[in-house]
């Protein structure tokens, strides 16, 4: 389980790339065994903020740490302990699956029996063993991600880095994946993981942080986030303008949010209001559900298009 | 471009063993493919030695004491030293760093930037050396060596094949997209092809060209080295090359490392 152990540490962190400000003084830390989400729209930095965990991007400004050692010091000694998926597919398309694991281990300096050694199993793992000769080319989006996170345990890492790790995946392939990286939490491995997908970060993070901009808005369990941010339940009506009034009547400190053609009531009063008006004023298209990330992240970041 | 800006270009890279994982990563493809890839170097020289050498030869006399197809012969050991490695480090090394990402993906292990970037010019050099090895090969079985010093080709074409890497190095770091390579290909690769002492003497150019292929064309000094040891004969103007290319190439290896590094890391 996550302890306090402070594994990662930011203060001040910055970086620019000309005049754009990708990571804008954000401070943050990241403890030992846990899950840590960042979410954020694109563009927010996410990205960004990995990279220089795993020391290919130079810091403009700030400090980082991991594991006590300094990003701008000792790059290797951290890049050692730690695998990476990154967002775009970079596996070797010159050589097979098995070779990829193979070449990759041979980049830490593994020794070859032993990086064949690690290479079946995590093939195994990742239920690849009956593509291990193939060539990458031949292999589905979900394989490939499978293998890409294979590769970045082929060097058993402290940390693992994952960048949406699960985009454009049927639910098939991200249900796999997840329960892999349920499994490497419960191994004690720290993961920090970057994704759209909030129900996803719901299901895996301990904690999240939401960036904006390249500033962090908010962080939190995300189920206290939900708590503080939205409530326990939101209701969803067809939009009529009596129906409108109504609510603005029943729920003066709720916010409401006209989207299309619905609806949507967002209360931190308790579980059960919304039920109780409905008796009194069946509404057309009422449904009641329950709270969820994806709520607050809409309303932190917005909802105009980022891009 | 400021000054401190001029000099982080030639600042040394610290450079360790992991270069060699890079070099490995390459060889390692070129092994599984490697009679596709014995074919080009050992069959293009002997279309020239055939259609230059006995069909356009039989039309010239021997230059420099030389029958033409001898003559020939050490420039194309000498191209097949800058075409290989002028061409891995163009083409071949975008294609990685672009479409394949695979320095990306190199770069999140223990392995630096610096040590990508010189791995990736030590096996342009490679290339020079098998390329270059192949046509010897082919050059004697026409019967065209006679002097044991040729066995120093090798050498030559590690030194020549590192300093062609390196130059296209410089190049694929300026390099926009892929076509950008046609111009280098017609604008520096062509008439070195032409102009360095390959397929006539050099002393045939007017006196201003002979000086400019000298001073800027590296290819002029590679075809001088190879000339003066499969022939055996060791003018002093071979020391000149020899300088020149020894001087030029570590400038260009330290310049392509750190302009590299500048495009990749922002």
């Amino acid at each position: 389980m996550a302890g306090s152990e402070v594994l990662i540490n930011a203060e001040s962190l910055t970086k620019k790339y000309g005049d754009f400000v990708a990571v804008d003084n954000i401070g943050f830390q990241v403890y030992k065994g846990e899950c840590c989400g960042f979410l954020g729209p694109n563009g927010a930095g996410k990205t960004t903020a990995i990279k220089t965990i795993h020391c290919v991007l130079p810091l403009t400004s700030g400090k980082l740490t991991v594991a006590g050692m300094n990003v701008s010091e000792k790059p290797r000694e951290i890049k050692k302990m730690i695998g990476v998926t990154p967002q775009e597919d970079n596996l070797d398309p010159d050589f097979s699956v098995i070779t990829n694991l193979l070449v990759y281990a041979r980049y830490f300096d593994i020794q070859k029996a032993e990086a064949l050694k690690r290479a079946e199993a995590l093939l195994k793992f990742f239920q690849l063993e009956g593509k291990k000769d193939v060539i990458i080319d031949e292999l589905s989006t979900g394989m490939k991600r499978r293998l890409i996170l294979a590769r970045a345990l082929v060097n058993e890492p402290k940390i693992l880095l994952l960048d949406e790790p699960t985009t454009g995946l049927d639910p098939q392939a991200r249900h796999l994946i997840w329960d892999k990286i349920r499994d490497l939490r419960k191994q004690g491995v720290t993961i920090i993981l970057t994704t759209h997908y909030m129900d996803e970060a719901a299901e895996l993070c301990d904690r999240t942080l939401i960036m904006d901009n390249g500033k962090i808005i908010e962080e939190g369990k995300p189920s206290e986030l939900v708590k503080k941010h939205i409530g326990e339940e939101v209701l969803e009506v067809d939009y009529d303008e009596k129906v409108m009034k109504t609510l603005q009547e029943e729920f003066p400190e709720a916010r409401l949010e006209v989207l299309g053609d619905r609806i949507r009531v967002f209360t931190i009063q308790p579980h059960g209001v919304f039920e109780t008006f409905l008796r009194d004023f069946p509404s057309k298209g009422a449904t009641i559900r329950n709270a969820n990330l994806e709520d607050v992240f809409l309303k932190l970041t917005g909802r105009q298009l980022k891009e | 471009m400021k000054v401190a800006e001029i000099a982080s270009l030639f600042k040394l890279p610290e450079l360790t063993y992991r270069v060699w994982k890079v070099w490995q990563r390459d060889f390692d493809v070129f092994m599984k493919t490697w009679k596709v890839n014995f074919f080009p170097p050992l069959l293009e020289p002997i279309f020239y030695l055939v259609a230059m050498g006995y069909g356009l030869g039989s039309f010239v006399q021997p230059i420099e004491g030389l029958p033409y197809i001898q003559f020939i012969a050490p420039a194309l050991i000498s191209i097949s030293i800058m075409y290989s490695s002028f061409f891995e480090c163009t083409y071949g090394s975008f294609v990685r760093m672009y479409f394949q990402k695979t320095f990306d993906a190199i770069i999140a292990t223990p392995i630096s930037i610096e040590e990508v970037i010189a791995g990736e010019l030590l096996w342009g050099a490679t290339r020079s050396i098998i390329s270059s090895t192949i046509v010897l090969a082919v050059v004697a079985a026409f019967g065209l060596i006679s002097n044991p010093l040729f066995i120093l080709i090798p050498l030559v074409a590690f030194l020549g094949g590192l300093m062609f890497s390196s130059m296209a190095m410089v190049f694929t770091s300026l390099a926009p997209n892929i076509d950008f390579f046609n111009y280098p290909g017609f604008l520096f690769i062509t008439p070195m092809f032409l102009l360095s002492g390959t397929f006539f003497p050099l002393t045939s150019l007017p006196p201003f060209m002979q000086v400019f292929a000298k001073a800027f064309l590296p290819l002029t000094h590679v075809v001088d080295l190879s000339r003066g040891l499969i022939i055996g004969n060791l003018e002093s103007s071979l020391l000149i090359s020899l300088v020149w290319i020894a001087t030029v190439t570590p400038i260009f290896f330290v310049l392509s490392i750190n302009m590299m590094k500048r495009k990749l890391i922002k």
